[in-house]
């Protein structure tokens, strides 16, 4: 068996053992998620880079202490998720604050934020991009990262009732920003 | 207008709930089939749906949209990593991955027979156990013995390959202790089996004497139970 036919759980095994190659393949497979699932949390393309880095050398050292409770993919999406949060909080509110004044302003006054309005699917992915981190994070689970319940649950730690109602809340604070923008979907 | 407004104060229901899990294929049979049938009776539901699958479509694109990071960050996560210091993998660590590797180069198929058959020996040893206890129950001066100490040494192949054995460990064997005993003897495990694990020594044929000698020093290892010659 070659390591790139192995699964993830045989190459955390390996890595464990200080196998570099199956490092490789392991970062191979899943760098560009764990990159854009930082970049949408981080919205800084130099930090969702250094933040990809910190997760595999973490998977490096603690590869031993894998259990296999959950799919790798969850396993990284969790420890992204964590240094993402621990990254934002490093950076100070006031650079936050600018941030979030400049994402509403650029959903309003924006020319051409006009003209989307007359194309859903381009108003959408703006209002997608003006949401909450807390809502943008469970919805690019569940949709762009195909989680489970139980694994947006595991990844975000919170109870699986509470991914079902936040995910609902993300949506319909998605449709009050459409509506906002003009674009109504017939839904809520 | 008012429906509208009471349907936006209203808690969701479950089944709404886990539309976008339906939309992305991740439920489980059991929740999709529910809300197939919710979506099939309730047109609310159904338009509800086709909006999610809308912000589906768009997340993705959204995603998808984002690129990919620069080289940068593979080489500085392997510069951060050949700085490292060298370590000692864990006996645990490296038995899981013998095993788990093991189990990855079996295809579907081979590996529900290997269920089956170790189903089948389960069947089998409960056929067994019954049998002793009815025996027992009917005669009080039988006696039945069944050696485990001679060496069952058949095929032992010492002119095709490296010898080979059928083992079974202790059901309280440490892992640390099974992955000591794969090294001490330079085996690997080549197949598992309702419990039984096939080893194979080293990768040279070996003499039968030297062979026969072999099972019977890994008879005697406290975490074996079973060890005979197998192909």
């Amino acid at each position: 068996m070659s390591a790139t036919t192995a699964s993830d759980d045989v190459l955390i095994g390996r890595i464990a053992q200080g196998d570099r190659l199956a490092m490789q393949v392991l970062y191979g497979r899943h760098h560009v998620r764990v990159f854009r699932f930082g970049l949408r949390l981080v919205r800084n393309e130099q930090i969702a880079e250094d933040l990809i880095s910190e997760v595999f050398l973490d998977v490096w050292r603690q590869a031993s202490k894998f259990e296999g409770r959950s799919a790798v993919s969850t396993w990284l999406l969790a420890i992204t998720r964590f240094k993402a949060l621990s990254a934002l909080r490093r950076r100070k509110d006031a650079e936050l604050e600018d941030e979030a004044a400049n994402a509403i302003e650029d959903s309003s006054d924006d020319p051409e934020v006009v003209l989307t309005k007359k194309d859903t699917g381009a108003a959408l992915r703006k209002c997608l991009e003006a949401l909450s981190a807390e809502h943008r994070e469970i919805i690019d689970l569940v949709y762009y990262h195909e989680k489970s319940v139980e694994e947006v649950a595991r990844i975000v730690d919170i109870p699986e009732n509470t991914v079902k109602t936040r995910l609902f809340y993300a949506r319909k604070k998605l449709a009050e920003l459409l509506k906002a923008a003009g674009v109504e979907r017939g839904w809520p | 207008m008012m429906a509208l407004s009471k349907k936006m104060l209203d808690e969701p229901s479950e089944i709404e709930m886990l539309l976008p899990w339906h939309a992305a294929g991740t439920l489980n049979a059991r929740d999709a089939r529910r809300v197939e049938e919710a979506l099939g009776s309730d047109p609310d539901l159904a338009r509800q749906y086709a909006v999610i699958r809308e912000e589906y479509a768009e997340t993705i694109g959204l995603n998808e949209s984002l690129g990919a990071p620069s080289a940068r960050a593979m080489q500085k996560l392997f510069a951060a990593i050949d700085a490292e210091p060298v370590r000692r993998p864990s006996a645990f660590s490296r038995l899981s991955t013998r095993i788990s590797g093991f189990f990855a180069s079996l295809s579907p198929r081979t590996l529900a027979w290997s269920a089956s058959l170790g189903a089948l020996a389960l069947v089998m040893q409960a056929g067994v156990i019954g049998a002793v206890l009815v025996n027992n129950q009917t005669s009080t001066f039988q006696t039945a013995s069944l050696s485990m100490n001679e060496p069952t040494v058949r095929s032992l192949g010492s002119d095709v390959g490296p010898p080979r054995a059928l083992v079974r460990f202790a059901p309280d064997a440490k892992v640390s202790d099974i992955n000591a005993l794969l090294d001490h003897y330079q085996a690997s495990i080549i197949e598992a089996r309702g419990g039984l694990f096939r080893l194979q020594f080293g990768d040279k044929a070996m003499p039968k004497d030297e062979i026969a000698r072999l099972i019977s020093k890994l008879q005697r290892e406290e975490i074996v139970n079973l060890a005979v010659a197998a192909n």
